[in-house]
């Protein structure tokens, strides 16, 4: 039962990971109906520019956040000034093709700026067991539960400023309709600065954790395709259900992994989530908190 | 109708012409509107109203002519400004914000309204909250002045079409415009929405002195409630008169009725 429990809490853990990834990528499909391929490569790039600020330039923690932080609206500036601008009315599959070559972009960019080799991201995150867990013989990481501290907190302030904020309704107003959005004063190059700002600095979160759970290395920009079975599973529109999609896909894969794994010689957990994605896509495509498809003939 | 108090020129629009490819979809138009009219487009399908208003509020840039607005003289203009100068609209096939609540849809209509910048919004506190609750008690009177404080919290997406169409006028109402661009208000209302509508249409005019420029097809309404009738056939201004002019004008009769060409 311990040993239940412990696979349990860790998968819960490491589905907060993925959580964190799919976040970044339901802000911008919210607000633009574009997914962004290039999510995964900006929490890399955010990780490699806060590893080289402090390696390279030697600033303190709080100061490289701040500065990459920076980095990352400069970027989402950059985006809507020399990519997103020129797309506008295009169709969707043409957007989504841009970020393709985004992402190549931006993994250049890191690679010639950072440098390619792995490097240790050490901000104090407190890591290995937590020790009341552990006395209980249960091995819970500690870093990890950092991380679902932070992703909770993430949410709240998301949800208040989605839902309470000028800025927030102006955002999902542009995600409902670009003309009556327009029509009431909304610009929608402010808001794609916005909303590309607030996804860097998602991506920059889940760059600190991912990278100090297993180094900044450009293998990290991998983890953005475990964030669309996530995103599959929890709705392409849905906060909650990027959160809640996430943890189903990372106890379900670590549950899979150890009860069933040996009886078909293991490595479940690198295609569990994608079969789960694929039933779900079968039976309902639209996730479980994703808006309704409705189509009025 | 009571007196009626009509002031200078607000809008003034002068030679437009709006072609897509080769298509004249506007052919030198000039009219104007002035402050506190209820000011009509008429025409029948194609004749292009609606891209008149779209148009005037900078969503077609107009290849030729020109548009004074509150004195500014302008070719084109982004939608959003236009906005900001005091310019709001409803739309033919309702454009709302289907999966917000009619609160929110109001709220979104306040939006140049409100100030704070992006700092506080996020935080959700300090002026921002302030802000947030000045305004949110503007758009209770919206509410209440339309008549729609039972669907406050209804997603609009799923209200019947006629309140979809008041709510729409909620969010324009809400920017507390200058100028206010009604494209077919009434169009597939039964008799008691139409009702409706044009007695909210009039009290917005009368009580908030707004100028109102409209489109509609139900003739008794338009000869009813405007001032002044501009009406359009294939582009092209046929007639721009008083609604008991416009009614006996030959030429109007024709293009609605038909005539055979020679």
């Amino acid at each position: 039962m311990m040993f239940f429990i412990e696979v349990t809490l860790s998968g819960l853990m490491a589905g907060v990971m993925y959580s964190l990834v799919a976040l970044g990528f339901v802000l911008i499909f919210k607000a633009s109906g574009i997914f962004n391929f290039a999510q995964g490569v900006m929490a890399l790039f955010a990780a490699l520019t806060l590893v080289g600020l402090m390696e390279k330039f030697n600033f303190p923690v709080w100061l490289a956040i701040i500065g990459t932080i920076v980095v990352m609206i400069a970027l989402a500036w950059l985006i809507e000034r020399v990519m997103l601008r020129h797309l506008v009315n295009q169709e969707p599959i043409i957007l989504f093709m841009a970020t393709i070559g985004l992402a190549y972009v931006l993994e250049g960019a890191g690679d010639i700026l950072w440098g390619s080799d792995v490097k240790l991201l050490d901000i104090g995150i407190p890591q290995g067991a937590w020790g009341w867990l552990w006395d209980q013989g249960i091995y819970v990481e500690k870093l990890e539960l950092f991380a679902a501290g932070t992703a909770a907190i993430l949410v709240i302030f998301l949800a208040v400023f989605f839902q309470k904020t000028r800025v927030g309704r102006a955002l999902r107003a542009v995600a409902d309709d670009h003309q009556a959005a327009l029509s009431v004063g909304i610009s929608l190059n402010t808001i794609w600065v916005v909303v590309w700002s607030v996804s860097g600095i998602v991506a920059l979160v889940a760059g600190i954790m991912w990278g100090s759970k297993s180094g900044v290395q450009f293998s990290l920009s991998l983890i953005a395709l475990k964030a669309l079975p996530v995103l599959i599973l929890g709705g392409f529109t849905s906060v909650p259900g990027a959160i809640v999609g996430g943890m189903i896909i990372g106890v379900g894969e670590k549950l899979a992994e150890v009860y069933f794994g040996p009886m078909v010689g293991g490595a479940i957990e690198n295609w569990f989530a994608y079969m789960l994605a694929l039933a779900f896509l079968l039976f309902r495509p639209q996730g479980l908190f994703g808006d309704k498809i409705i189509e009025r003939v | 109708m009571t007196e009626r108090n009509i002031g200078d020129v607000i809008l003034k629009v002068d030679n437009i012409s709006l072609s897509f490819g080769v298509m004249k979809v506007l052919d030198d138009i000039s009219f104007d509107v002035r402050q506190g009219e209820i000011r009509s487009i008429i025409g029948p399908n194609g004749a292009g109203k609606s891209s008149m208003l779209n148009v005037i509020n900078g969503f077609y840039h107009p290849q030729q002519g020109s548009i004074t607005f509150k004195g500014n003289t302008r070719k084109q203009m982004a939608p959003h400004v236009a906005a900001s100068q005091g310019i709001a609209r409803t739309f033919q096939n309702i454009a709302l914000f289907k999966g917000m609540s009619t609160l929110d849809n109001i709220m979104t209509g306040r939006n140049l309204k409100m100030k704070t910048n992006l700092f506080w919004q996020a935080l959700h506190i300090g002026p921002a909250r302030t802000e947030e609750i000045e305004n949110r008690e503007a758009a209770e009177r919206i509410i209440d002045f339309l008549d729609i404080q039972a669907i406050r919290k209804k997603p609009v997406g799923k209200l019947p079409y006629g309140l979809q169409k008041r709510v729409e006028l909620g969010r324009a109402l809400a920017a507390e415009p200058d100028l206010l661009l009604l494209d077919e208000p009434m169009a597939g209302m039964n008799s008691e929405e139409k009702e409706d509508m044009c007695r909210f249409i009039i009290d917005v005019n009368d009580e908030f002195g707004t100028t109102i420029t409209l489109i509609e097809h139900d003739m008794g309404v338009v000869m009813d409630l405007s001032d002044r009738v501009l009406v359009l056939d294939y582009g092209k201004q046929l007639a721009d008169d008083v609604p008991d002019k416009v009614r006996t004008n030959q030429t109007v009769i024709d293009a609605y009725l038909g005539v055979p060409h020679e």
